[in-house]
């Protein structure tokens, strides 16, 4: 175990309307701890000296909950590939190091305090079609419905989504089209989530333009994405977009004609 | 006063309980439901799937929970699967395998007809789950997978990579979320519940803290339905997420519900061992690993040679040693106990021998190391993520932590505490897990309570107040709760002394952990009820929360949730004191077989203690309340896994 020495450049906002900027902390940290953890010191530290401590969202710690997120020197989630701010731990930094640390930057993500920011935009996507009507009680046996392997597979690696935001930070125009299209893609990708295909592509696409900017194509979510989801779910939801607005047209039509 | 523990369970067979039951409840007929205000504290599987589920059938709910997101709730980390008596592996299980597995996998401290209805109602959440599009694992065939899973000896484990919780968490979150769209829920984010608000003997609200303003609100139902978890973080170091607390249930136990069995505690078998003083909290590698890893240490003491370097022949296998039949795979108490016993007589491993090793090697020759990957690759990495070492090369070490608390609110057949109107679901209540949890099983039950459960014992409730309206929020009732809260926040901002609340958090962890952790003994537990209040007044006289209250401090709401810790400590170490039997994951050293298996005194013990709040001097005030358990179908035994 060594003890490393870093300085740290941390961004403190004190509301949503204050004006932020960066403070400067030094700190001694073994490299086993983790990078949060690295953030408790600070705290402790900053507690003693009589300040207030520093505000971030943080909740399982062990990179599923989502909760927790902040750009490490301009990259979110830090350098590690792969990993969320949790799991990143101290011995990816050397001593001597200077690290700049600072909160999802999003229009559709704004600051709440320091490092906290609102993603409440990614629930409102979600209402707005990402899930399969079955009231409960009304499913059939499971194993009445085989799913193929492969669809499987696929909507499972985008069901691991964990919906922390990294990709819409990453983002040089703030789109959420890696969440959205994982979100999406996760049931549309199952013969359970066939029926509602179409309207929830519609829906879906449409309630995210409302918060964020649009894609065109960096590749930096993926590059960000702790569950290291792939960009080919974009070209799915692009493809099931397209297609959505011809069906969905059509069976308007057939609704008035019916 | 005391308690009236009348549990409620149906006449009948156990086979028919459930339907006749189901039968005898009131119902609420569909254009009435909307009439209803039906409160949902927590956004976890129990909660989101009540919610939900509630929202459906019609209605007003109102959904609470103090993440930004109902998706972040702690069932969200679960990782290994869960269970299902679907026998669809041909291997003998039913209905009747997985409640015996689950009774006697408790040590027979629980409930006959509550387990038994859990492992019927086990066979329709997997069709629910399935149809919502949970990507559970599949055959090439495009049919569900199993695995295995301790205690077992069926394959029984519907699982979705090592993430199960996960899925079945956004499963029951997207159904909720259909719900906010369409109205029938209104979502309460980041807003906290302090207190339940209590009027003429029911429970008619809650009291909430707005996380980012500081507003203190009065929230009114027809019910109220908590489904805000355990209390593992009691010791500080647990595998709980960081805001896992007591706060919802410890507030509704000083308003009359009673609180039982809180000694029982599951401490898991398989998580990465601490490394340092800065270590927040630890992580469980799921138990799933037990499948394919073999547990060891060496046979000498203080061996501090590497592990390629201790040959075949000086390694204890002690699981496989002591239990040939079940081996690796006993149930997780067994399994823990086992490793403290093998670390405390000094054959623990690691730079600061607090583990045992789950060796992968054997099963990499077995199987080729691209079948282990495809199995545990995401725990591999995470393992490898947090310790830097491979386990692919070096062997895993793990030690035990707390994991899951089986104790919680008393509740009966319906779910419903002492306090009418007050119901508690999931890990919140006591009823189904007994001493002893199995792996697998609190997913089953989250969703169980929160889809089947729950919404059918709440409508047989509230049908007997049609054409009543919610109490008023402008009702003394809720201002007196509000004025107690703030009362409350105010003291503790205003204590203004030297040592911040992580630090009283780590001294109440240290002295639960060590007294009333893996093993108790009589000394301990009496050593940790003088410390425990001293800790407490000191916490209240020299505690200093930062910032200001009316805005977002997250200092003064872990404050709050550690005042609350502080007090269930003392009931839980008063609880352990007075359980003198070993029974699952409650050991006392005192009550032990000559082969140092945990011991149950089903003359004396066979009860469900159910404390009721008696004052603040809890060893002394609190109340002890006895609901006797009888067992009509399964015979007592001593538990096995030789």
């Amino acid at each position: 175990m060594n003890v490393l020495k870093l300085t740290l450049e941390v961004w403190r906002q004190d509301g949503p309307d204050a004006a932020g900027g960066f403070e400067t902390y030094a700190v001694e940290i073994p490299d086993d701890a983790s990078f949060l953890e690295m953030l408790d010191k600070v705290n402790e530290e900053l507690f003693r000296a009589g300040k207030e401590p520093i505000t971030f969202d943080h909740d399982c710690r062990e990179g599923i909950c989502g909760t927790c997120g902040v750009m490490i020197d301009g990259q979110a989630h830090g350098p590690q590939k792969g990993t969320a701010t949790c799991q990143l731990h101290m011995r990816q930094f050397r001593s001597g190091q200077t690290i700049k640390i600072e909160p999802w930057r999003a229009a559709g993500f704004p600051v709440v305090k320091d490092l906290m920011v609102n993603r409440a935009a990614f629930d409102r996507i979600v209402e707005s079609g990402g899930y399969i009507t079955v009231t409960t009680g009304a499913a059939p046996d499971a194993n009445e419905i085989p799913v193929p392997k492969d669809a499987s597979d696929s909507a499972m690696d985008a069901a691991a989504c964990i919906g922390c935001g990294a990709c819409v930070a990453a983002c040089p125009n703030s789109a959420a089209n890696l969440f959205t299209a994982a979100k999406m893609q996760h049931l549309n990708l199952l013969p359970q989530g066939q029926a509602e295909r179409w309207s929830r592509s519609e829906a879906m696409v449409e309630k995210m333009e409302e918060f964020f900017g649009s894609c065109t194509n960096h590749g930096e979510c993926q590059e960000a994405c702790p569950k290291e989801i792939s960009i080919d779910f974009i070209a799915m939801m692009n493809r099931d977009y397209a297609k959505a607005k011809l069906v969905n047209r059509r069976r308007l039509g057939e609704r008035k004609v019916g | 006063m005391t308690l009236t523990l009348d549990p409620q369970i149906p006449e009948g067979p156990l086979e028919d309980k459930w339907d006749n039951h189901k039968f005898d409840l009131k119902l609420v007929a569909p254009n009435n439901r909307r009439r209803f205000e039906v409160i949902v504290v927590g956004t976890g599987l129990a909660g989101a799937a009540a919610a939900a589920t509630l929202g459906e059938l019609g209605y007003n709910v109102k959904v609470f929970t103090y993440h930004d997101s109902p998706r972040r709730a702690h069932s969200i980390a679960a990782q290994g699967g869960i269970n299902s008596a679907k026998n669809y592996r041909n291997d003998g299980d039913s209905v009747f395998r997985l409640f015996y597995d689950t009774i006697k996998g408790g040590d027979y401290r629980s409930r006959e007809a509550n387990v038994y209805r859990l492992a019927q109602v086990s066979l329709n959440i997997i069709d629910q789950c399935a149809a919502q599009g949970v990507p559970f694992a599949r055959e090439y065939g495009g049919l569900l997978d199993n695995r295995s899973f301790g205690g077992a000896q069926v394959a029984r484990t519907f699982y979705a990579r090592g993430q199960t919780g996960q899925q079945l968490l956004l499963g029951a979150y997207q159904a909720l979320a259909r719900q906010i769209h369409l109205g029938t829920v209104e979502l309460h984010n980041r807003t906290e519940m302090l207190d339940v608000v209590v009027k003429d003997g029911r429970a008619v609200g809650i009291t909430t803290r707005d996380l980012l303003t500081g507003e203190l609100e009065s929230h009114s139902g027809h019910a109220v339905l908590l489904c805000t978890g355990g209390y593992g973080n009691v010791y500080y170091l647990s595998t709980n997420a960081m805001a896992c607390n007591v706060t919802a249930t410890w507030r509704a136990h000083r308003k009359g519900a009673g609180f039982a069995n809180p000694c029982y505690t599951q401490i898991h078998p398989t998580c990465i061992p601490p490394s340092d003083e800065t270590q927040s909290k630890l992580t469980l590698m799921s138990e799933s690993l037990r499948n394919d890893g073999r547990i060891w240490v060496p046979k000498g003491y203080e061996d501090n040679r590497a592990a390629s370097e201790i040959p075949e022949g000086e390694r204890d296998y002690y699981l496989e040693r002591k239990y040939p039949s079940f081996g690796n795979l006993v149930p997780r108490d067994v399994a823990s106990r086992n490793a403290k016993t093998v670390v405390d007589e000094g054959r623990g491993v690691g730079p600061l021998h607090n583990g045992v090793y789950l060796d992968f090697a054997h099963a990499i020759e077995r199987h080729g190391r691209s079948t282990i990957e495809e199995r545990y690759g995401n725990l591999f990495d995470m393992y490898e993520r947090i310790t830097g070492e491979n386990p692919y090369e070096t062997p895993m070490r793990i030690y035990p932590a707390t994991h899951y608390t089986m104790g919680g609110l008393w509740v009966d057949y319906n779910l419903q505490t002492t306090i009418p109107g007050l119901f508690a679901l999931g890990e919140a209540n006591f009823s189904d897990h007994g001493a002893n949890r199995l792996g697998a099983s609190a997913l089953m039950q989250g969703l169980s309570d929160g889809y089947f459960v729950g919404p059918s014992t709440v409508a047989g409730y509230l049908a007997g107040w049609l054409g009543t309206e919610a109490v008023p929020t402008d009702d003394p009732a809720f201002s007196e709760s509000l004025d107690e809260t703030r009362g409350r926040i105010d003291s503790l901002m205003n204590v203004n002394g030297t040592s911040s609340v992580d630090h009283y958090h780590r001294e109440l962890g240290k002295i639960v952990w060590d007294y009333c952790g893996m093993s108790r003994n009589e000394a301990g537990l009496k050593k940790a009820l003088s410390e425990i209040p001293a800790l407490r007044e000191q916490f209240w006289s020299d505690v200093r929360v930062p910032g200001r209250a009316d805005g977002v401090n997250q200092s003064l709401e872990n404050a709050l949730r550690v005042a609350d810790f502080m007090e269930l400590a003392e009931l839980k170490v008063r609880d352990a004191l007075h359980r003198e039997e070993s029974c699952g994951g409650h050991f006392r050293e005192e009550s032990q077989t000559e082969e140092g298996e945990a011991k149950r005194d089903d003359e004396n013990f066979s009860y469900v203690a159910a404390w009721e709040w008696g004052g603040e001097d809890i060893q002394n005030d609190a109340v002890l309340n006895k609901e006797p358990l009888s067992f009509e179908r399964v015979e007592l035994t001593q538990r096995s896994y030789k």
